[in-house]
């Protein structure tokens, strides 16, 4: 297992910085609201939480169409599925390796991106916070997608489709964990939610994704 | 004889064959029945208005709406534990029926929220979930479309519908979580107290029965139409292999 | 003949056409598709029969 973490991190990295282009992507997104809202920082603060858990949202779902597909060309996923280790184990580490490569380097940026949206400083350790339970659930969630769509030709369109309604129930929380703390509530409840839906994702989703996985493959 | 043998194919298209003329002439009578005595013979309420007779059209389509969701889980659910036929080409006939009423619901909701909530659109939960189910629908529709293998589009889209079941229950629970409700309660429970008189109720028992026959009429005729559809796949697949 | 509705003209006469339409373009879409799907079987059953004739 940690030899195919390995393997799918240096690929990662390597391949023309899939990393790197999750983050940038993030960025840009995150730059573009203020200059088509205006530079108002009282409207930037109330809605930096769900601008940014947007941002990450469409980040997250930039490289997930990569998850299987070049591994499914190549024949890398036919021997994977017959290799000793289960298969649910292979799609969990997989999905933790994307999380390592998109999700974590936006813990590290979203701070420096909220101080320009002019979010309340008592709300960032409740924003890395809810991005750091959150983030897991949609590379998890999108792992599921991606081995529905794997097959296709043309699956990247119809992937957000079938992978962004999903998120829905972790934007909510996620952004209304951090609104509250900006608001100077406790974000206790949203955030204890968010986690529950991130344990759930995690326990489930490798086995939905397996499942669909074996489905096309046979 | 158990249940099961209606999942044959064959004897599903003599029975269904048999009963959809009976299906659809009782879905057409109910609901032309219930769509005039709604729409002719109710009065205004004394609040809403002539507003009211949109709940005989607004609240079955919402029911449905649900419904069908629910009916292709538990036939997503069938195929991928007995892997009946009959029962996945079900589900992807149920489908596209399903997301025209949730458009029936979310329009009616709209011209009926414009004159009494002086808005067409609210963020509500409600209206939000509703137009979160929509987006379910859409994304299991377009995957049985994108994949060519009609077993493993079946395969597929179950999963799809049991993941996406999960999330849909989900949502709806983070949606309330996200903000609170314009919508009344419950006024369909089965003690239904005093919420909506007998003037109403009535018709609008008359219109549900008629949504859901016509919906039953639907899948029927579609769920035959797919079976043929397979059929002639396999034809072509026969004739070409010679 | 039409019941009086007063102000609400417009959002119940809506109403009761989008669902009417509604229903004839899933009617119309379905029976369109079910009758093409049927006669396309058919000609493939009788071609088949009559290569099994020959």
């Amino acid at each position: 297992m940690a030899a195919l973490l390995r393997r799918e991190l240096l690929l990662a990295l390597r391949s023309g910085g899939g990393a790197g282009l999750g983050v940038s992507f993030f960025l840009v997104t995150i730059l573009l609201m203020p200059l088509g809202i205006g530079p108002e920082s009282g409207l930037l603060a109330r809605i930096a939480p769900g601008v940014i858990w947007v941002a990450a949202l469409l980040a997250c779902l930039l490289s997930l169409d990569r998850l299987f597909q070049a591994d499914h060309e190549d024949g890398t996923l036919d021997i994977l599925a017959l290799a000793p280790l289960p298969l649910e184990a292979v799609v969990a580490v997989k999905a933790l390796a994307h999380w390592l490569t998109t999700g974590l380097p936006l813990l590290v940026v979203a701070p420096v991106l909220a101080v320009t949206l002019a979010l309340p400083g008592a709300a960032m350790p409740w924003l890395v916070a809810a991005l750091a339970a959150g983030t897991p659930a949609l590379s998890f969630i999108g792992a599921t997608g991606a081995a529905l769509t794997v097959g296709l030709r043309r699956g990247g369109l119809l992937l957000s489709l079938l992978v962004l309604p999903l998120y829905i129930p972790t934007l909510i929380f996620g952004a209304r964990a951090v609104d509250l703390a900006a608001r100077g509530q406790s974000p206790a409840t949203a955030f204890l939610l968010l986690g529950a839906v991130s344990l759930g994702t995690l326990a489930l989703g490798p086995f939905a994704a397996a499942a669909a996985l074996r489905m096309n493959l046979r | 004889m158990s249940f099961w043998e209606y999942a044959n194919p064959t004897r599903f298209m003599r029975l269904s064959g048999a009963a959809l003329p009976w299906v659809a002439g009782l879905a057409a009578l109910s609901l032309a029945a219930g769509l005039i005595w709604g729409f002719f013979l109710t009065p205004d309420d004394f609040r809403q208005g002539s507003t009211v007779k949109i709940i005989f059209i607004h609240v079955p389509a919402a029911m449905m709406a649900i419904n069908i969701y629910v009916m292709m889980f538990a036939a997503s659910l069938v195929w991928l534990i007995r892997r009946h036929h009959v029962s996945a080409l079900a589900a992807r006939a149920a489908a596209p029926v399903g997301a025209m009423m949730t458009v029936i619901a979310l329009l009616t909701g709209a011209l009926w929220g414009q004159p009494m909530w002086g808005s067409p659109w609210e963020w509500d939960p409600r209206l939000t979930s509703f137009f979160v189910l929509f987006l379910f629908y859409l994304g299991y529709i377009a995957l049985w479309a994108a994949i060519e293998d009609p077993d493993k589009a079946a395969d597929l889209t179950s999963v799809l519908a049991m993941v996406g079941s999960v999330f849909a229950v989900l949502s709806r629970y983070a949606v309330n979580f996200w903000s609170q409700g314009l919508h009344q309660g419950a006024s369909l429970s089965m003690d239904r107290q005093e919420n909506v008189s007998n003037v109403f109720w009535y018709p609008l028992l008359l219109c549900i029965a008629g949504f859901f026959l016509t919906f039953l009429a639907l899948l029927l005729l579609r769920t035959r139409t797919e079976i043929r559809a397979r059929r002639i796949r396999a034809l072509h697949q026969r004739m070409a292999a010679g | 003949m039409l019941p009086e509705l007063g102000k609400y003209t417009v959002a119940v006469l809506g109403a009761y056409g989008v669902t009417l339409a509604g229903f004839a373009l899933l009617v119309g879409a379905s029976l369109l598709r079910h009758r093409r799907v049927k006669s396309e079987l058919a000609r493939l059953e009788a071609a088949r029969r009559q290569a099994d004739e020959r």
